[in-house]
């Protein structure tokens, strides 16, 4: 990677914003007046990182086995859950990030960067796949407890280890826990593609987003698994969040400023929410299920997650409409330190998002390792959002001295390339 | 420092309890009140048992219906003879089908074949591990689920739903949580009592009764939990007939 790359290709398509980056790109928009807008350019729009750096924790907790925190997993509360958040907020800084890249260096530039980040990010979704083999394969020479002898039949295909890893390089095979990672290798794919025409048609870009979610609901498109079924974030359907992010940050949440302060559609907003609580609440008191008519439950049910269903699109919307109402971009509390840490992450997200998945399968071995109580769980919860925290905080101070340090990194750079190794 | 003593204290009495509790009776198989209620009612089993002095229950599970070989110590003979001691003067017959590494799907298609020339009062249906495992589509497994309920119920049976097994080491592995909604909510619209097997066995683990991360491969522990899950579903049963054995004993 060429060291004026860094500031752009550094973050996940990771900085929500310009940075700190020499020389000042062209904005691509005006910075929006209003409190609803997006990010005014030459600022990081803290926001972003701080929803992005919570739906981070809230996928690791609820990558664990149930416990006291999950309680606090905003899927408890409604139809969406964080990875709504996250999709959406990878499409809107990927847009961001890359889009600028596409004005200023061109499309095979731009695609080139793209691409490389789709080279990182199956990287590591294969790193990942090696430390869930290796743990699941102690695990099925040290366990035989006859209770479970049918469950144990799951590792059956640690026998045929030629077939499934073949599986898991292609995405086909992908274990508990790791399906975010295939869906977002997909529809980074497609990003330069995305791009190119939100730039040009943004509006056409995103209805043609609509028509394809509508004819995967129609007639059922997937994507095969192994050794059976379908993805379980069907990317035909999942894409629409992204790009519905990609064509916010190119101007769609400023056009929609206006209707986004209307109290008519807060107050909409709100009642679904509501309603949708009140639903969620029938799944953990089944005697409240009465006061749901019968016509609505046959209508709503199921609610899908692999398709993602209108319902959870629709709430994940309800919720942004009043996340983005109720935390003005310049809220004095972005910047408490509280919530640094939750800002750290998102703006690492990548990282700590794998971070997260083997803080998870890690979790997993320690609970199945030592029979736990609700105070293990509790630990392992606590302390995995505060390694989480701590790395991306390590991340930060990275960046900040490599930045810093502009000229000797790039001769640490190539230094490291003549070495062959190199970012 | 101390708070680290402190932790590792607490760490050590905790995952001691377990040990502890273990040594208690047989006995100590208690299940909170509210997940051995259902509000939907066994209508067919109360006339039976009332009004003929018999229960003919058919068990369809997989593997995990069973300890080693589908002998009496799997959970349907334990719920046999709890049914008998509590039922005294009931005809209890229990018949056990098993679909061993069949889908739901698979068995709501061989549904005809299992139940030709039979008629159970009482289907209980053990179904969502061979699913889970598979990874099978939610809403496949819920098509199947309805189209069994349907089917059984056609036949003439009360229907009980009963759901996957809960091990704290398989939650690593098998994803759980739809499969379970499912039947959650296929048992809430055809109004048939959902036999919560997952919660039973997560609260034994939480409480102490059991240690099911226990290694060994002896088959007590196995014996144990499929004796007190017999128990319970005897229990629940009875609780979804709406029977009271005091008052059948004073009819006879």
């Amino acid at each position: 990677m060429s060291v004026t790359d860094q500031p752009l290709a550094g973050g996940l398509a990771e900085g929500a914003v310009t940075e700190r980056a020499p020389p000042p790109p062209p904005p691509v928009r005006k910075a929006p007046a209003g409190p609803v807008g997006g990010p005014a350019s030459g600022e990081r729009e803290l926001r972003l990182d701080l929803f992005r750096g919570l739906a981070l924790w809230l996928i690791f907790v609820d990558h664990l086995p149930p416990n006291l925190f999950t309680w606090l997993t905003i899927r408890n509360y409604g139809f969406s859950d964080a990875t709504e958040i996250f999709i959406f907020i990878s499409g809107y800084t990927a847009a961001f990030v890359y889009g600028r890249a596409l004005t200023s260096r061109g499309f095979v530039v731009a695609s080139a960067r793209i691409l490389k980040r789709v080279w990182q990010i199956y990287v590591a979704h294969v790193f990942l796949f090696t430390i869930f083999l290796a743990e699941i394969s102690y695990v099925a020479t040290s366990f035989e407890n006859p209770l479970y002898t049918e469950e144990m039949g799951i590792l059956d295909f640690l026998k045929h280890p030629d077939v499934t890893i073949v599986q898991a390089l292609l995405l086909k095979f992908r274990p508990v826990n790791m399906d975010v990672l295939p869906l977002y290798i997909v529809l980074m794919l497609f990003l330069p593609l995305i791009l190119w025409l939100m730039q040009r048609k943004p509006d056409l870009t995103l209805g043609l987003s609509v028509v394809l979610y509508a004819i995967t609901w129609e007639f059922g498109l997937n994507l095969p698994a192994y050794p059976n079924g379908v993805w379980f974030f069907n990317p035909f359907a999942w894409q629409l969040l992204f790009v519905f992010g990609a064509w916010c940050a190119l101007g769609g949440a400023r056009r929609m400023a206006p209707l986004l302060s209307s109290r008519i559609l807060l107050g909409i907003c709100i009642a679904y929410l509501l309603a949708a609580f009140f639903v969620t609440l029938t799944w953990h008191l089944p005697r409240l299920g009465h006061f749901v008519p019968r016509i609505i439950e046959q209508w709503m049910y199921p609610i899908n997650k692999t398709d993602l269903d209108v319902l959870r699109f629709m709430h994940f919307l309800a919720l942004a409409a009043v996340a983005v109402r109720f935390l003005p971009s310049d809220w004095p509390g972005l910047r408490s330190p509280w919530l640094k840490p939750a800002i750290l992450c998102g703006q690492h997200s990548l990282e700590i998002f794998c971070l997260g998945v083997f803080l998870a399968f890690a979790g997993h071995f320690v609970l199945a390792e030592v029979s736990g109580g609700a105070v293990i769980h509790f630990v392992i919860s606590l302390s995995g959002i505060v390694i989480m925290s701590a790395a991306a905080a390590v991340f930060s101070w990275y960046k900040r001295v490599a930045a810093k340090g502009g000229k000797d990194a790039k001769s640490a750079e190539a230094n490291a390339d003549l070495a062959g190794g190199g970012s | 420092m101390k708070a680290i003593a402190g932790l590792i204290a607490l760490v050590l009495l905790w995952s001691a309890a377990p040990a502890t509790a273990e040594s208690a009776p047989p006995s100590g198989c208690e299940v909170p009140a509210y997940l051995l209620t259902s509000e939907s009612a066994l209508n067919k089993v109360a006339a039976a048992v009332k009004t003929e002095g018999r229960l003919d229950i058919m068990v369809i599970g997989s593997r995990s219906a069973t300890v080693v070989t589908p002998d009496g110590t799997g959970f349907p003979g334990r719920m046999e003879a709890a049914l008998r001691e509590r039922l005294p003067t009931v005809k209890v017959s229990v018949n056990v089908q098993l679909q061993i590494k069949k889908t739901a799907a698979d068995v709501t298609g061989a549904l005809a074949g299992i139940l030709e020339g039979k008629q159970p009062t009482l289907v209980i249906w053990q179904t969502g591990t061979v699913d889970a495992m598979r990874a099978v589509d939610p809403d496949d497994f819920r098509t199947a689920v309805d189209e069994g309920v349907t089917a059984l119920r056609k036949h003439g049976a009360d229907v009980v739903l009963m759901n996957l097994q809960y091990g704290p080491r398989m939650e690593t592995m098998i994803t759980t949580a739809p499969y379970l909604d499912v039947m959650r909510v296929v048992a809430q619209q055809h109004e048939v009592p959902l036999f919560d097997r997952f919660a039973i066995m997560h609260h034994w683990n939480e409480a102490g009764q059991f240690d099911l991360f226990n290694n060994s491969r002896g088959i007590e522990l196995a014996r144990r939990v499929h004796d007190c899950l017999g128990r319970a579903l005897a229990n629940f049963v009875i609780e979804a007939a709406r029977i009271k054995p005091s008052e059948l004993r004073t009819q006879q």
